[in-house]
């Protein structure tokens, strides 16, 4: 029987309580670091320094702890809103024209309204606008997703050219500020996020979005028919639920909250709006949902983690003339090493000729 | 009006070119059942690994720099990027099981992160803009058909007048049709894609199938990298050039519904898309909106052929989904 065992074999664990399952992120999270370090050290810079002026830039001033938290704020935004549909198995990476739309109708009210309107009626205006719009895009997909079974991946990828495409007309064409500069003009002071502890007041809203989306996914029964359907859709269909419409209102809630973190970003930082405002937001915040393992409150951390790194990135420019991009390389690898790790949470390797610990029943 | 046809259609050519080198590697890639999203990070990284190999040549040999082995060393140091690139996606998805498309949007930033530093890298190296001696430009960017064909009126233009790559690219795109529809091998491996339960049942090695196609397809979508850089880029790396042309490709995938000699003509199709809006202004279409026409034909088409429901134009049964044998 032993000779006809082969080499390696693998088998599904569920023995891995809390802690053993985050020592193994964490190392991975080290390994990926040695990693970094060689792709510091190939590029002829010290990687202890480097790590040093990431962190310091990042953490070291009260500014630029600022700035990571402006950072972080649009990619736990829209991390909590690609929750529900990934959960579903619905994979909607067209968060980065939801963020798009959503900016553009905050913008317009921003542009065309301030006059005629006190300040916290327009930021209120301009915020369910933008929720309005998120949703409207997202649907798109949703719907022939459900009628037809319209691959929603591509559909949605296609999405976010379309409305960047848009916003790029508006900005050379119709909502151009002074003619031929291509730029949108600034918002009025009316239309800008007031601040908190001198970042935009996003970050609170971002926060308590956390604590809704916890309860919205484990509490709800919206959350239990998203965790059904993602499951298995003939589950879902028998035990009578309306997958159709499911599938409509949680992409719509997704692209809601993708469009309301495009008014923070437009409002909140840029105070105008642009074509690439998004600037990949909306596919970084794909990793940082999935590497929290859709845990709402895990993507808090994982967002900082980033928005630390892309901070830090900027430091390394200016410091060691090191292109910011590295960042991006690091961030890659980090991502890389996560995903991997999730294979050593998973399953157990059974070498042959060493008995495994427990009998393994589940095998076969 | 007027608009020269001739000059449009030639310019879809070779607008088209990078996009056939990395639709026909990412349909390969599909076919095997797995959806790597990374095309983008992977035709980064052939873009700047490629112009990083030819210019290290070109440094190298100084005047007697030969164009045939310039060629050569782009067209590997490119296909090793995107070998490498898709072999941490395989290693990933295949076998430590990770989730295909977050492992492919990882491997996007990975790789255009990449792409871009070794990019920047050259740039600060050699101060200014990078650029290879004129005789190596032309060995890339010239047409290579003898000169009689070349002037044969109007087909000599259209058909005869390229750069190497068009024709490569041709060749590779007729060849993986031909290893599909008429070889064991490509059978077996359209099994797997199909149902790798049933190919696994069948006595054939599902991983290594899906090893060996990612890995191949990845080369060859890295290849589209190289090409643009050396060709259309004219061996400068610039920031935003290639941004976007690795979605284009994976959205071309769908649009020629998985085969690569539809990529031969829809290439050539969203190359001219591409670049319409230069060519053929209407005064009525504003250009930026006329730039995302390839996207909506793309939406389109994705629509089109999930509401005709047609068996044949399906993507492949298990796209995206991983297969693990203790599971059944």
């Amino acid at each position: 029987m032993n000779e006809r065992m082969p080499l390696i074999r693998l088998a599904k664990r569920e023995d891995f309580e809390g802690r053993k399952v985050w020592a193994v992120r964490f190392l991975a999270f080290v390994f990926a670091l040695i990693v970094g370090m060689i792709v510091f050290g190939v590029s002829g810079v010290n990687p202890f320094t480097a790590y040093g002026v990431i962190l310091k830039t990042s953490l070291g001033k009260i500014s630029g702890i600022r700035q990571v938290i402006k950072n972080a704020v649009p990619l736990l935004g829209v991390g909590l809103a690609l929750a529900p549909c990934f959960k579903m198995k619905y994979w909607n990476i067209g968060a980065e024209g939801q963020i798009t739309m959503g900016a553009m109708a905050a913008s317009y009210f921003a542009l065309f309204w301030y006059q005629k309107l006190p300040s916290a009626l327009l930021l209120i205006i301009m915020c369910l606008a933008s929720l309005v719009a998120g949703a409207l895009w997202s649907i798109i997909p949703a719907l022939f997703k459900a009628r037809w079974g319209t691959n929603e991946t591509l559909f949605t990828l296609m999405m976010n050219y379309i409305a960047i495409g848009i916003v790029a007309w508006l900005q050379g064409g119709p909502w151009e500020g002074k003619p031929g500069s291509q730029i949108i003009p600034m918002f009025d002071s009316k239309a800008i996020l007031p601040r908190l502890l001198g970042v935009h007041i996003g970050w609170v809203v971002v926060l308590l979005l956390t604590v809704f989306m916890y309860f919205y996914l484990t509490q709800t029964k919206h959350g239990y028919e998203i965790a059904v359907l993602g499951e298995s859709e003939r589950t879902a269909r028998y035990a009578g639920m309306n997958v159709s419409k499911v599938t409509a209102r949680t992409a719509a809630i997704s692209g809601a909250i993708c469009g309301m973190v495009g008014f923070m970003i437009a409002s909140g930082v840029n105070q105008t709006l642009y074509a690439n405002l998004a600037g990949g937001a909306g596919f970084t915040a794909i990793t940082v949902c999935w590497l929290a393992q859709l845990n709402p409150f895990g993507m808090i951390f994982i967002s900082l983690l980033l928005a630390v790194l892309s901070r830090g990135a900027s430091g390394l420019q200016t410091a060691l003339k090191v292109p910011a991009s590295i960042s991006d390389i690091i961030t890659g690898i980090i991502l890389l090493c996560m995903l991997g790790c999730e294979f050593f949470i998973n399953y157990r390797i059974i070498l042959r000729g060493r008995r495994p610990r427990r009998e393994a029943v589940d095998e076969h | 009006m007027n608009i020269n046809i001739v000059g449009l259609i030639k310019a879809a050519v070779l607008n088209g070119t990078p996009l056939l080198y990395g639709t026909s590697g990412e349909i390969l890639t599909q076919k095997s059942g797995n959806m790597n999203l990374g095309v983008e990070g992977l035709m980064y990284m052939g873009g700047a690994f490629g112009l990083l190999g030819v210019l290290t040549y070109d440094r190298m040999a100084g005047a007697d720099a030969s164009g045939v082995l310039a060629v050569i060393i782009g067209l590997l140091s490119a296909f090793a990027a995107g070998v490498f690139g898709a072999l941490i996606f395989s290693f990933l998805t295949i076998t430590l099981r990770a989730n295909q498309n977050v492992t492919g949007l990882a491997l996007t930033i990975f790789g255009t992160g990449l792409g871009q530093f070794v990019g920047e890298q050259m740039r600060l190296k050699i101060g200014g803009n990078i650029s290879i001696s004129n005789a190596l430009k032309g060995a890339f960017a010239d047409p290579v058909l003898p000169e009689a064909l070349q002037k044969i009126p109007v087909l000599g233009e259209i058909l005869f007048s390229y750069n190497i790559f068009v024709y490569i690219g041709i060749a590779i795109a007729v060849v993986m049709a031909y290893f599909m529809d008429h070889t064991r091998k490509g059978l077996h491996l359209r099994a797997v894609g199909e149902s790798p339960s049933t190919a696994d049942a069948a006595g054939i090695d599902v991983s290594r199938y899906k090893y060996f196609a990612t890995v191949i397809g990845g080369g060859i979508s890295a290849l589209g990298g190289m090409v643009y850089t050396m060709t259309i880029a004219g061996t400068v790396w610039n920031h935003t050039a290639l941004s976007g042309e690795g979605w284009v490709a994976v959205a071309l995938v769908i649009f020629c519904l998985w085969r690569p000699l539809n990529a031969l003509w829809g290439s050539v199709l969203f190359g001219g898309l591409m670049i319409m809006y230069l060519r053929v202004p209407l005064s009525f279409i504003p250009s930026q909106i006329y730039k995302i026409l390839p996207y909506i034909v793309t939406a389109l088409v994705l629509v089109v052929v999930s509401m005709r429901q047609r068996r044949e134009d399906r993507p492949p049964e298990s796209l995206g989904l991983p297969y693990f044998r203790e599971e059944r």
